[in-house]
């Protein structure tokens, strides 16, 4: 149907299955047990989930395919979330317009950026991409206030023009009258479970993104970028192009964020310029490189092993260690918790650099690379149980 | 007719004279051979015809055109591929995918943003990658990992690419270095065949003198950037400057 093989077809209807049931799979503890601060499945953290989710899955086509490792992405983030604030503003509350104009947007100001930073390659283009994030972050703080409002970050206002809404629009975001933030609530035994309509939107349209991504990898053009990666003279005496296929797959990815940047703000109708900042643009290559670059569902699982570890690790502080460790007499209790305090609560940071050293240092390949070396096992143990041949089908 | 005709090429790098006023015609449908000592220029040559390098002064017409000045790829869309003295292959695709980048480029031209259509449904390219690489006689290896081969296999691979571009000029640099003898004989053999089959010119640098004599019709002797002689195969071989600075060498 969706013109696949077969094995790209199974991981996008897991994706899809997934993204459907996160809000039961990420709530696994009742609401009232000692576990419960490690549930991801409220619609705040899901939304996140997904939308860094499709920022990574767009970034990987530039990184994953071509090797060209931008640092500037979040630029084009924060562009789009800009854009789609103007839209609010200058139309109405719905998303539609907004989501549309923030890709279109962010895939101009990626042409330009990719058009200048591709003419370098290797370390060179990365500074490149970097540098010129770092002047359009700088800038709408500076120059651009009118457009960016500064500090204070670009919001809605009751006095903007707001053309397209009539008597009774809704005065938060929504999709043709169905609000952002409305959600459902079901309560089983101790557990609870939220269904939003933010957060289902941005599933489908993660979902979507992520089939777009399969096609374009399977595609001609995507073993012409995976060529680019791998000997660009070859290309070049080849009789192919090299520059407009990077440029191509830099304005795709330009777009993905853009899309992000656009969902973002809808989901809560505010951008700041800090969206744009490097350390923002570091983030979604380490979600990319964590979860295994190249790899169709690694960015994914980057993007959430992050948003997870962001969420949840820090919110782990002191009184919380207290009462993990109680049972501990108290000397050792207090030595114990003066360790772990600078791994938890704001030293999430400091966890996470040592995981991603761990992974980057013993799995190459991400998590992915990870989780296939498991499957194989278990899939040899089983051969050799049931004294079957092993099977011999390369996992990708 | 000439269908390719350098005039005058001069090249200096630093202090070194490269290529010293190189005057070559290449006759169509020829095999035409480029034979020197090591470090004569040789493949520097090679990198003036496909714009990899630009000459100090001079002029390389091909089919009435001029290269100077072109980029790369639009000089192989002319017609002219070049294999290299070192093989550059895609390490990091398969062996049919190396195969099929040449036919897309045949096919789409330099540039085509085919993003959406899977590479399964490609038949006909999918198809001409197949049999370029059974005339190989690598269809065994198709879905080895380029970069996994062994150098002559690589060189094969390289020679397959193309071959399967249909160029009008190919440019072959020591087309049979690292490879076991049966390997060079095929070598030899696909070429000859390919040349019967259809209209093809072919400018080959070699040091091995059998693939040489085998299969070229005109011999030019370049040494220290300047051609010394150029001449029928049988001419060459009894030709005294020629022993003297370069067939004296290599049998000694
Ligand atoms: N890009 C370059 N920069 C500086 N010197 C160069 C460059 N390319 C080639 N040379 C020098 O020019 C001379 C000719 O080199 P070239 O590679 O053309 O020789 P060749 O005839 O192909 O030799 P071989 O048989 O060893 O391949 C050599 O002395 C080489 O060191
Ligand atoms: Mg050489």
């Amino acid at each position: 149907m969706f013109n696949m093989e077969k094995r790209d077809k199974k991981l996008l209807i897991i994706i899809a299955v997934l993204a459907l049931l996160a809000p039961f799979a990420l709530n696994p503890f009742p609401t009232d047990s000692a576990m419960a601060q490690f549930n991801a499945g409220y619609p705040d953290l899901m939304q996140r989930f997904v939308i860094f989710g499709i920022f990574a899955i767009g970034f990987n086509i530039l990184f994953g395919l071509t090797g060209y490792l931008s640092f500037g992405h979040a630029a084009f983030l924060g562009v789009g979330s800009y854009s789609a604030v103007w839209m609010f503003k200058l139309l109405s509350m719905n998303v539609v317009p907004a989501i549309f104009l923030s890709v279109i947007v962010a895939g101009l100001f990626s042409l330009v950026v990719g058009y200048i930073s591709l003419r370098r390659s290797g370390i060179y283009f990365s500074i490149l991409t970097l540098a010129l994030a770092e002047m359009s972050f700088r800038l709408a703080y500076s120059v651009l206030t009118p457009i960016t409002n500064g500090e204070t970050g670009l919001q809605v206002y009751t006095n903007d023009p707001q053309i397209l809404m009539g008597p009774d629009s809704p005065t938060v975001t929504h999709l043709f009258g169905l609000e952002m933030r409305s959600s459902y609530t079901l309560d089983i035994a101790g557990w609870s479970f939220d269904f939003a309509v933010g957060y289902y939107l941005s599933a489908i349209i993660m979902v979507a993104a992520f089939y777009l991504s399969i096609r374009i990898f399977r595609s001609p053009f995507g073993l012409m970028l995976r060529a680019v990666k791998s000997n660009q003279q070859r290309m070049n005496y080849t009789g192919l192009n090299t520059r407009p296929y990077a440029l191509a797959a830099f304005v795709i990815s330009g777009m993905y964020a853009g899309l992000a940047g656009g969902l973002l703000a809808s989901m809560d109708p505010l951008a700041g310029a800090e969206r744009m900042q490097w350390t923002a643009s570091g983030e979604v290559v380490l979600m990319t490189i964590l979860g295994g670059a190249g790899t169709l569902i690694g960015p994914i699982v980057g993007a959430g092993f992050i948003k997870y570890f962001e969420n949840i690790f820090s919110k782990i502080n002191n009184s919380v260690l207290h009462e993990w460790f109680g049972f501990l007499p108290d000397g050792l209790e207090n030595g114990v918790i003066w360790v772990l305090e600078h791994f938890v609560g704001s030293g999430w940071h400091l966890t996470l650099g040592l995981l991603f050293m761990l992974i980057v240092t013993f799995l190459p390949g991400g998590l992915v690379e990870g989780g296939q070396r498991i499957a194989k096992r278990l899939r040899r143990k089983g051969a050799d149980d049931d004294d079957a041949p092993g099977n011999k089908t390369p996992a990708e | 007719m000439n269908i390719l005709e350098v005039k005058n090429i001069n090249k200096r790098f630093g202090g070194l004279q490269a290529l010293d006023n190189v005057n070559l015609n290449v006759v169509e449908n020829t095999v035409h051979a480029i034979i020197g000592p090591n470090g004569a220029g040789k493949s520097t040559l090679l990198n003036v015809l496909v714009g990899k390098l630009i000459p100090d002064t001079g002029s390389v017409m091909f089919d009435g055109q001029s290269v100077l000045g072109r980029a790369p790829y639009e000089i192989n869309q002319m017609g002219i591929s070049r294999v290299f003295q070192t093989p550059e292959i895609f390490g990091d695709l398969s062996v049919l995918e190396n195969m099929m980048i040449p036919c897309f480029a045949k096919r789409d031209g330099s540039f085509e943003l085919n993003a959406m259509p899977p590479i399964s449904g490609q038949k006909d390219i999918i198809e001409r990658a197949e049999h370029m690489l059974e005339d190989m006689n690598m269809a065994d290896k198709r879905h080895m990992h380029a970069a996994a081969m062994s150098r002559g296999d690589k060189r094969r691979l390289e020679i397959g690419m193309c071959l399967s571009q249909e160029p009008r000029l190919l440019l072959l640099d020591e087309p049979t270095a690292g490879m076991a003898r049966a390997d060079t004989n095929n070598t030899i053999d696909l070429l000859k065949q390919i040349k019967e089959e259809r209209d093809i010119t072919i400018a080959i640098i070699e040091h091995d003198m059998h693939v040489v004599f085998s299969l070229a019709e005109r011999i030019t002797v370049l040494a220290q950037g300047t051609p010394l002689v150029e001449d029928t195969p049988e001419n060459i071989k009894g030709h005294p400057k020629v022993r003297e600075a370069y067939l004296g060498e290599t049998a000694v």
